[in-house]
This record gives C-alpha cells, sequence and structure tokens, in this order.
C-alpha cells in the first residue's frame, strides 16, 4: 500500500492527540466506529466562550489513512464554528490527503466523528439542530 | 552496533538463497547447460549427472530412495501432483478426502477443485493452540475415505501437527497421506524410513535454495500410485512432463546437502534468538502467542498485540520485514483464516505479526526489532481509544458500537 506523504506526515506526526475531560461544559465528544471493522476514532472539540472551536483532540484505532485523517480534521476545525466544523465533507478530506478509494471510509468517519462531537456539545447545551438558514458556506 | 535496515524477518515467506547454493548453480546456467533430457551427447549427460545427484542430495535430507522424488516447479505444484494425483488414481475406491482449516491455500484450493469435480471433503478444525485432535481425525475417518492431507508445519503459526501419528493411522486404515512439509523442510528431522506419509511435498526456496524448484517424494514401498497432472515428453517417470531446470536442480540439491549438515545447529540458535525476541516482547501488556510454543519450529513467533490495529503496526514496524495476520492492506479487508480457526476474535487477528527467523539472522537484529516492536506499540496505543477504554476498566465488548 503506497500512502500519499501527506498521509505518512499526520501518521508519523500526529497532530493533538489525547483527551479532554469528556465531563466538561465545554467539550463535545465524538466516538464513531466498532472495533470489528478495525476502525475507531474519538474525537473531542473545545468550544471557546465565542461559539468558535478553540481546540480539538483525537484518539484513533485504525489504519495510517484513519489516523491521517482524524489528525488532519483536529487541525480543520480550529477557528470554526459548529455548523462551519459540521459543514466538513468526507471528499475534502480524501482530497487533502490523495486517499486510495479503498480507503474512503476513513474520511467517512472522521467526517462523522465531527458531525458526533458536534452534536454532543448541542445535546450538552441543550442546542435544537442549527437551522438551516444560518450555516455558513 | 546497529543492523542494517530493514531488517528480513521474514523466512517463512521466503529465504535469500545461501551464497554457496549460488556458487553451484551459476556453472549450469552459461557452461553445463544441456538438457538433460539429451541421450546423445556430453552436454546432456553431465545435465543429467548434476539432476541425479541432487536427486540423491534431496533424497538423503528426507533419508528417501532417490527414485521415489520427482521434481516439482515448487510447493504448489507439488500439492496439487499429490492432492489431485492422488485422489484421481483412487477414485474408484471412494470419493472422501480430509484435510483441515488451516492448511495453505495450495491445499485448501485443490480440495476445493476436487469437491466441484464430485469428492467429498471434511475440513476439520483444529483446537485453541492450532493443533489437529488425533481423536477428532479418526472420528472423521470414513469407509469411502481415500486421502488425507496434513500439513506438517502450519506457514502462519509454525506449529508442528502430529504427521507421524496421523501416517500411522491412515497406513493402517489403508488410506493415501500426503503431507505438506514446505515449511518443515530443513527445519525439522524427516526421516521417510519412520514418517509413514505416501506422498511428501517440500520445496527448495524455503532452505536456501531458489525460488521455483521443488520435490515430491512418492513413495515407492508400498507403492503409491498417482495421476500425472501435466502432461509432455514423460520426463519424471511420467509423473511431471517438462524440461528440468537443471541450475535450479542443482541449488535445491545443494541446498538441501547444507540443511541436513547444519539443521541441528541452525535450529539450536535460532531457537535461542527466537526465545529472546519473544521475552522481550512479552514484556508488553496485552499481548497474545498465537499457536502452541512447545510444538513449534524454533524459527516462528506469531503474536497479537491487543488495542493496535494491524495495518498501523505493519506500517509503525516498517525497519523490520515481517508478515501480517491481517490482508487489510488489500481492498479484502479479511483477517487471518489460520488465527480465526485459532478461535481468535477479529481484533486480535487483525493485531498480529508473523516474526520468522533464519540462518542469517543476528542477535542485534533479534534486539533492534524486539526494542522497535515495544516503542511502536506503545505509540499507537498512546493514540487508541480502546487502549484508553481499556486502562479507565472499561469492558469493549460492552460498548454498543455503532457498525458501518
Amino acid at each position: 500500500m503506497a500512502y500519499s506523504d501527506k498521509v505518512i506526515d499526520h501518521y508519523e506526526n500526529p497532530r493533538n492527540v489525547g483527551s479532554f475531560e469528556k465531563g466538561d461544559a465545554a467539550v463535545g465528544t465524538g466516538m464513531v466506529g466498532a472495533p470489528a471493522c478495525g476502525d475507531v476514532m474519538k474525537l473531542q472539540i473545545k468550544v471557546g466562550t465565542d461559539g468558535r472551536i478553540e481546540d480539538a483532540r483525537f484518539k484513533t484505532y485504525g489504519c495510517g489513512s484513519a489516523i491521517a485523517s482524524s489528525s488532519l480534521v483536529t487541525e480543520w476545525v480550529k477557528g470554526k464554528t459548529l455548523d462551519e466544523a459540521a459543514s466538513i465533507k468526507n471528499t475534502q478530506i480524501a482530497h487533502e490527503l490523495s486517499l486510495p478509494p479503498v480507503k474512503i471510509h476513513c474520511s467517512i468517519l472522521a467526517e462523522d466523528a465531527i458531525k458526533a462531537a458536534v452534536e454532543d456539545y448541542k445535546k450538552k447545551h441543550g442546542l435544537a439542530e442549527a437551522p438551516q438558514e444560518q450555516k455558513v458556506a | 552496533m546497529s543492523p542494517r535496515l530493514p531488517i528480513y524477518l521474514d523466512y517463512s515467506a521466503t529465504t535469500p538463497v545461501d551464497p554457496r547454493v549460488a556458487q553451484k548453480m551459476i556453472p549450469y546456467l552459461t557452461e553445463i547447460f544441456g538438457n538433460p533430457a539429451s541421450r546423445s551427447h556430453a552436454f546432456g549427460w553431465k545435465a543429467e549427472e548434476a539432476v541425479e545427484q541432487a536427486r540423491a542430495q534431496v533424497a538423503a535430507l528426507v533419508n528417501a530412495d532417490p527414485k521415489e522424488i520427482v521434481w516439482t516447479s515448487g510447493a504448489t505444484e507439488g500439492n496439487n501432483l499429490a492432492i489431485k494425483g492422488a485422489a484421481h488414481f483412487y477414485k474408484t475406491k471412494g470419493k472422501h478426502l480430509i484435510t483441515q482449516k488451516t492448511e495453505h491455500k495450495a491445499v485448501l484450493d485443490t480440495f476445493r477443485e476436487l469437491e466441484r469435480q464430485g469428492f467429498e471433503a471434511t475440513y476439520l478444525e483444529v483446537e485453541p493452540n492450532g493443533l489437529v485432535s488425533l481423536e477428532k481425525f479418526a472420528a472423521a475417518l470414513r469407509p469411502d475415505t481415500i486421502l488425507a492431507s496434513i500439513m506438517m508445519v502450519n506457514n502462519e503459526i509454525g506449529v508442528i501437527q502430529p504427521v507421524w501419528e496421523i501416517a500411522e493411522l491412515c497406513k493402517k486404515k489403508g488410506i493415501i497421506f500426503h503431507c505438506d512439509a514446505v515449511q518443515g523442510g530443513g527445519r525439522v528431522e524427516i526421516d521417510m524410513q519412520k514418517f509413514k506419509a505416501d506422498l511428501l511435498t517440500i520445496t527448495a526456496h524455503k532452505m536456501y535454495g531458489p525460488k521455483g524448484i521443488g520435490a515430491l517424494y512418492v513413495r515407492k514401498k508400498p507403492r503409491v500410485r498417482i495421476e500425472a497432472q501435466i502432461h509432455g515428453g514423460g520426463h519424471e517417470r511420467g509423473f511431471r512432463s517438462g524440461t528440468l531446470a537443471t541450475h535450479q536442480i542443482v541449488g535445491f540439491g545443494e541446498a538441501a546437502r547444507l540443511a541436513k549438515l547444519e539443521m541441528a545447529t541452525d535450529n539450536e540458535r535460532i531457537r535461542a534468538l527466537r526465545n529472546k525476541l519473544w521475552t522481550s516482547i512479552q514484556q508488553i501488556e496485552e499481548v497474545y502467542l498465537n499457536g502452541d510454543l512447545e510444538r513449534r519450529i524454533p524459527h516462528n513467533l506469531n503474536v497479537s498485540f491487543n488495542f493496535v490495529e494491524g495495518e498501523s503496526l505493519i506500517m509503525a514496524v516498517k525497519d523490520i520485514a515481517v508478515s501480517s495476520g491481517s490482508a487489510c492492506t488489500s481492498a479484502s479487508l479479511e483477517p487471518s483464516y489460520v488465527l480465526r480457526a485459532l478461535g481468535r476474535s477479529d481484533e486480535l487477528a487483525h493485531s498480529s505479526i508473523r516474526i520468522t527467523l533464519g540462518r542469517f539472522t543476528t542477535e542485534e537484529e533479534v534486539d533492534y526489532a524486539g526494542n522497535l516492536i515495544k516503542s511502536k506499540v506503545a505509540k499507537l496505543r498512546e493514540l487508541s481509544p480502546l487502549w484508553e477504554m481499556y486502562k479507565e476498566g472499561i469492558d469493549i465488548n460492552s460498548v454498543q458500537w455503532a457498525a458501518h
């Protein structure tokens, strides 16, 4: 399996590895995937008082592409609003990392992980699903 | 001194040609190039002499008569010739065949083909330690069983099957017994005067000989019959037609001669290195050895690392050339069928590596490999949410995972 240089870079020097305190009100946690399928991603976001994501952490059990996809999105979500973060598409991740077709599921999982983390944060704060018109492209 | 990277630790996949073997082969490419089947001139005679000397050397390795050795292109052909050849010859006596689930694909796929041709096959389960149970084997025998095939040494986990006992049982019952001894040749002492197998497959490239040459042992006393699968000029007494690859055969002969001489000392040295490596790896938490440790060739370690994903593990240890228990580097995402047959979970089957040592493995290489594995497993576990959950005391199996 030939990995792209970007995948290898993220795999060898993963960004933002670690965990936030799950119970912290400012933290949203998303855990997606299943061990039997070969990938589990845990993505956490820390949301600032201005409603923007100020920090992110991940832990991933999975192949090099899965680790790279989750490492990449922790960089991408920083500074974004919740809705901006939730609008990140797997195709953007796959394109950035030049993932081959058999590894597209890794980017889908990373997209799902962001959405799950955002949803967890919103649930904690009693926020309803964001109205569509407020979504920033 | 740090060893040259990457370190080759995949001797069960193939071995390098021993330089002494390569030296013997060279003249048979350029000078003594005759066709051993040419009876009318010295070029042919010399080639034939070399082929027969090699036949005697390979026969000597397994204490057989040179007339019992048939050259093949390798083990896949040897297994096909033995199994299809015997099944086709004895098909009027019965149609039932027996093998077991952790055989090499060269045996399993041959059995599948025979099933398509109308034979019936039993695939025995193995015990959790990877071994075939003699009782279960005996219980699977039927009045119409004509052939059984059980490997000597498993290629993934290195366990040594009780083929000697199975051969005795088959002999008593008048059933042809074939043994795929590819991983045992040159590593396990094989004496065909004591071992009652009727057919035995070996190959050169697992014992420091060249690829592309193998041998099938076909017992003469009592005589075992097989139907040829490749037809042509009637070479190899009609068992296997095709011009003989003199240089390959000479290489196999020399490799067999060296194996016979050096097997005992090689094995002792390799066992000490393997045990040192296992001791080092065992310092890691949540590590599982796959297959029985005692009934195992000294060359093999097959280890699963819990909470680490297989493909990222292989990527992490790229400085050592090892084999993965998982085929997820291909598109199939299939865990090893051998490890599944031992009852390992998909996760543990995925996160396994097979490390196989050989004649040229050094202590420095083994030390390097052990340290590399320890540091990389630790790094991947730092990244693993499953490891974090395990450390928090959460049972991974109790979590409701979303299927995807």
